[in-house]
């Protein structure tokens, strides 16, 4: 290559002024040295959830972001491309390790090709390599934090969805709203529910809210002072709370507590909560006539 | 870690930015918008003692950090007469001068941990604080934080890049 | 100002629009006590929509009001508590029944027409 001879007949430049030269020569040999990827990756049996199409397409978008990012020395893009990659490539079950070993084998094939091309200048390939290396450190770094801090967003959305699950909000009637509650009832759960249900009542405009306990075998203390104030801060808001399903060892538990239960509207199952619900918003009596329950 | 925040109360109206301020510092340290309303709460209950009791006090907002959990630790000063039944104080607030609010038990209830420090002559320190437990994912993105920060760091003063 | 004062039919709705400080809940709890006994007005509606933090003064302030107007024949009812300023509120353990409430205007009007005395806020 010409451009050899040329950067030895230079004065000793800075590592810096060779990236432009780096860059070129990866530009130029990107078909070669992108197939050698591909080779390495299906040799080291990466990348199985993906067809060959889908590998070569994704390598080719990679490669380029790669080079783009050591030409800027800004990663900013490629974060951006690997995070976007990332969420394509989870849900078909790529995992880090895969994503850090094809980025690594990159690594390794452009530093080989760089050894090869310059071997004849040793001084110059040493300082083409205090280049690249830092370069190509960084890059390797920022993809795969980036698609590990993917896989967090999602591991996150999950748990937040989990978490909504495992407490519905049913809107039965208009107006009314019932919180079936099953499992360990903790203080965080117990927290969480409150919020639920001040949030229920915020956006389904609900007047009566049943909540069902008949799948909590135990509650504490704690859980029972959330209980009474989420009952207390519903009424403030102008609903009003029934509570359903409470097991005679929850019972005793509250009446050990001193929990005031005059003030709480209990009933003794679902079905009767909800028929004191219907009543409390008048879908009873006058309605009876149409009410199709038995 | 944001700074501590210090708030002179001198009179009826300092209430409203200690509680603002603290609701605001709360909403950094990552706690969810009830926690907020509840520390902001907190400090107006013992912003109104100061008041009412002494007429003058400081209160301070101070972010902690520990292993598992961030924390605001507020704490009102004054040096006023001491409180004089502090048991009945706690239980019960203060039923004297402008006795509508609830003082001390109100705060307490709303806080996770409070002390009360009152020496008859020379003056009361309330001591409350909120807990927001850090969990797994946030614990790890801080380390990494860390990390890249040190990785970042090194490479400005390699020069890589044009 | 910090609040608004407005009359419908009847009833009289107090919009407040920002923090108040205690001399300001003073002072309005006495004149809304004022205005419905000089005008002989059956109902307070009191809109809090717009406060992040209710503290036990101000919720003990518009319980004592509540249970004043009712002794002038009015009913008051407090509306638009926020859902955080409501947990706050049931931590303070203190018994605000006498305080009826409703989630908004509207609930207000409709509760205040049908009269009717159920636990979305009975005294």
């Amino acid at each position: 290559m010409t451009a050899e001879t040329g950067t030895s007949e230079r004065p000793a430049a800075s590592d810096e002024s060779l990236l432009p030269e780096l860059v070129a020569y990866l530009r130029e040999n990107r078909t070669g040295l992108r197939e050698q990827w591909v080779e390495r990756i299906t040799a080291a049996g990466l990348l199985t959830a993906m067809t060959p199409d889908e590998i070569f397409s994704e390598v080719t978008a990679v490669y380029d972001n790669y080079v783009a990012a050591l030409e800027t020395g800004s990663v900013e893009t490629l974060q951006a491309y690997a995070r976007d990659l990332s969420e394509r490539i989870i849900p078909r079950g790529v995992d880090t390790d895969e994503v850090l070993g094809i980025v690594l084998l990159l690594r390794d094939i452009l530093a080989r090709s760089l050894f090869v091309h310059y071997q004849d200048n040793p001084e110059l390939l040493h300082r083409i390599l205090d280049a690249y290396e830092p370069a190509a450190n960084r890059i390797a770094v920022t993809v795969g934090v980036s698609f590990v801090e993917e896989r967090e967003r999602v591991i996150r959305e999950q748990q937040d969805a989990i978490r909504e699950l495992s407490t519905p909000v049913l809107q039965v009637r208009d107006r009314l709203v019932v919180l079936p509650i099953i499992g360990m009832l903790d203080s965080q759960r117990a927290r969480q529910l409150t919020e639920q249900l001040l949030g229920a009542i915020q956006a389904n405009r609900a007047r009566v809210v049943v909540l069902d306990i008949t799948g909590v075998a135990t509650i504490d203390r704690t859980v029972a002072n959330h209980l009474v104030q989420a009952v207390e801060a519903a009424r403030l808001m102008g609903a009003s709370a029934i509570i359903t399903g409470i097991s005679s060892k929850i019972a005793q538990t509250l009446v050990d507590l001193g929990v005031d239960l005059e003030q709480m509207r209990t009933v003794g199952d679902l079905q009767g909560g909800l028929e004191e619900a219907e009543r409390l918003l008048g879908y009873r009596g006058e309605a009876a006539a149409t009410d199709q329950r038995t | 870690m944001p700074d501590e925040v210090r708030v002179e109360i001198t009179r009826d109206e300092d209430m409203l930015p200690a509680r603002a301020q603290g609701r605001a510092l709360a909403l950094e340290l990552g706690f969810s918008r009830t926690d907020a309303t509840l520390i902001a709460t907190a400090i107006s209950e013992i912003a109104r003692n100061i008041i009412v009791h002494v007429g003058k006090g400081e209160i301070t907002m101070q972010p902690v950090q520990e292993e598992s959990r961030y924390g605001l630790v507020v704490t009102a000063t004054d040096s006023g007469p001491g409180i004089a039944d502090l048991d009945a104080a706690l239980e019960h607030g203060y039923a004297s001068r402008g006795g509508l609010g609830l003082g001390l038990p109100g705060a307490r209830r709303l806080m996770d941990d409070f002390d009360v420090q009152s020496e008859r002559g020379t003056g009361t320190t309330i001591t409350m604080t909120k807990w927001r437990v850090r969990d797994e994912l946030e614990l790890l993105r801080e380390r990494r934080r860390l990390l890249d920060e040190k990785h970042h760091g090194k490479h400005r003063s390699d020069g890589a890049g044009p | 100002m910090s609040v608004a004062i407005l009359r419908q039919g009847d009833a009289l709705i107090a919009a407040i629009q920002s923090d108040l400080t205690d001399a300001q809940v003073l002072a309005l709890r006495d004149d809304l006590s004022e205005r419905v006994g000089r005008h002989r007005l059956h109902a307070v509606i009191v809109d809090v929509s717009a406060l992040d933090v209710i503290d036990s003064f101000v919720a003990r302030s518009l319980r004592s009001m509540a249970i004043t107007t009712r002794l002038r024949g009015a009913e008051t009812l407090v509306v638009g508590i926020q859902p955080d300023v409501a947990i706050a509120m049931a931590h303070f353990d203190l018994n605000l029944k006498p305080l009826r409430t409703a989630k908004d205007l509207d609930e207000a009007l409709v509760l205040l027409g049908e009269r009717v005395e159920e636990d979305g806020g009975a005294g």
